[in-house]
């Protein structure tokens, strides 16, 4: 494809510089200065390639908004669906704002050693001049939205709506910002000490992923269980999520938008692409199986949302690692994670007694930690697989724990702040009849009857 | 026999079966309802408007006993449903003239147990 449209450039710009027919004769002639118009018109289409392949992943990320808000929906109680639609949208509205006043500037600014202190706001970078500016800050936009709106499933169905909108303004505009530049501050002006160390975090098991997931973990531990989550023996109970065809349309969303959010990392629109979709894909696919089959010898039936969670762990794990893994390697990785995401639901579940209605601590968190320590085996360059050493796989684990110190620790004062402020939980009475009553004066599915007893 | 039928709380269903599973009493049918009592509606707003819901919603509960068990089961429903605001609902208790189990052909007392 890309010679063929070159070929086509070439033609063409050899009509227009010779403006005769005698078009043989010419190459014989000037053939430099042909060739210098060539290499310029070439690293233009390629610069508005990039730039065009870039948006378009970006646009993919957003749509993941819509997948994390339906799986979180779907999976928990009819009467809680308007409060979590609105802390999907209201985290990403919240969150593009202020990391557009803040978070980027702390993220991609010129750093002084901890985190960016320019292009706040945008302001001195060179947007005038490049219009590549404005497509890395909606890339990034999408990026922080979707670490901040990991946190609303694990605290979903008795969060008041308040804390949640509080604790995402902290999230886009300080926790995540900071700890990314650490990782990908040198993507635009900054630089941070683990990408120093050579910690790879590809398109963000970490970085977005875990990020997300240990907040989501305070969160929910700062929170406490469900009402009648745990029977006074302390056994978990079920509270089985009230449509899990809009639970499975949204994995396959979110799906769908990984393909942005993988491929779309290299921001340079080249055979990389499709490689990366290959990793992405088979990580995923390979998840859901062996997540299926693992609630199917735990549970004794294959438990369908188990498989949902599956694939989204995969997708999690092989995001540090796509573009470093071979796909055989993706393969092996999105099994592992298939397996720890059932296992790691369970443990949650019933022996941390922390209840997580949808496992995003168990996909974003557990996961993401995984992929990010699964790229120090399969690089295929220094994993430990490939006869590398085992330097990168230490380097992996001192990012994946300082992810797990910033994050937890960062998220575990600031729910505790909110809780003894402005509360973090809504009252007894108002869990029972559902936040959509309670925090919002609607219902979602108005007309229907639906057993509020739940 | 009696036939009980108490309209209580949605949210409390949860508290009322476990008082009545605590006094041995099994057996129990569940119904949405909607209805209204002393307890006024509520506003809900869509769209910045305003609706008045009158009828709310509530949960029938039946519950067919021997005499023997009247006491019991109307103990537990008010022990699991009582609050002490103005919306926790009512009991009514029917004479229950005849009870017929379908697989045995049973008939009172026993169709009951």
């Amino acid at each position: 494809m890309k010679t063929a449209y070159k070929y086509i450039i070439f033609v063409f710009l050899l009509f227009l510089s010779t403006n005769s027919i005698s078009a043989q004769e010419t190459i014989g002639t000037s053939g430099s200065g042909q060739a210098d118009i060539l290499a310029a018109a070439d690293h233009t289409l390629q610069t508005n390639i990039n730039i065009l392949w870039t948006c378009i992943a970006a646009f993919l990320v957003f749509f993941m908004q819509a997948g994390f808000a339906l799986v979180e929906s779907g999976f928990t109680r009819a009467k809680n669906t308007v409060n979590i639609m609105m802390k999907n949208l209201m985290d990403f509205s919240i969150g593009t704002v202020v990391f557009f006043f803040l978070g980027f500037g702390l993220m991609f600014g010129v750093s002084n050693g901890f985190f960016g202190t320019t292009h706040f706001a945008m302001n001195g970078t060179d947007v005038a001049g490049s219009d590549w500016n404005w497509t890395f800050l909606i890339f990034q936009t999408v990026f922080a939205g979707t670490a901040a709106t990991i946190v609303s499933g694990s605290m979903a169905e008795r969060t008041k709506f308040t804390a949640y909108l509080t604790y995402s303004v902290f999230i886009a505009a300080f926790i995540y910002p900071v700890f990314g530049s650490w990782a990908w501050g040198s993507l635009l002006d900054g630089g941070g000490w683990l990408e120093g160390l050579g910690f790879i975090v590809f398109a963000g098991s970490t970085v977005v992923h875990s990020i997300g997931g240990w907040l989501a973990l305070a969160g929910a531990m700062m929170l406490g269980p469900r009402i009648g989550k745990y029977g006074p023996d302390g056994m978990p109970r079920a509270i089985p999520g009230h449509n899990i065809a809009l639970g499975a349309l949204g994995v396959f969303i979110l799906w769908f938008g990984w393909f942005g959010f993988n491929p779309g990392s290299t921001t340079i629109g080249d055979g990389n692409i499709g490689r990366i979709a290959v990793t992405t894909n088979l990580s995923a696919a390979a998840a859901s199986i062996a997540a299926l089959f693992t609630s199917w010898i735990i549970h004794r039936k294959p438990d369908g949302s188990m498989a949902l969670n599956g694939a989204l762990a995969g997708l999690v794990a092989i995001t540090a690692g796509c573009a470093n893994v071979s796909p055989i390697g993706s393969v092996f990785i999105g099994l592992f994670a298939g397996f720890l995401v059932v296992t790691s639901v369970e443990f949650i579940d019933r022996f941390l007694k922390i209840d997580d209605p949808v496992g995003a601590v168990s996909v974003h968190g557990v996961c993401g930690a995984f992929g990010t320590l699964a790229v120090g085996l399969f690089d295929v360059s220094n994993g430990v697989f490939y006869g590398g050493s085992w330097s990168l796989l230490g380097v992996q684990a001192v990012g994946v724990l300082t992810a797990f110190a910033w994050a937890f620790g960062l998220g575990f004062i600031l729910f505790f702040i909110i809780k003894k402020t402005i509360g973090i939980r809504v009252d007894e009475i108002e869990e029972l009849r559902g936040l959509d009553i309670g925090e919002h004066g609607m219902e979602a599915y108005n007309g229907f009857q639906i057993f509020s007893t739940q | 026999m009696k036939l009980i039928i108490a309209y209580i709380q949605p949210e409390s269903l949860n508290a009322v079966k476990q008082a009545l599973f605590e006094r041995e009493v099994y057996k129990m049918s569940i119904t949405n309802a909607l209805g209204c009592g002393e307890q006024k509606g509520y506003h809900e707003t869509y769209r910045g408007a305003v609706i008045e819901v009158n009828l709310l919603k509530k949960v029938r509960v039946e519950i067919a006993v021997n005499d023997n068990f009247v006491e019991k089961a109307i103990e537990g429903i008010i022990s699991g449903a009582k609050t002490g605001k103005i919306g926790d609902g009512k009991i009514f208790i029917h004479e229950l003239t005849e009870c017929i189990r379908i697989r045995t052909g049973e008939t009172g007392k026993l169709a009951i147990g």
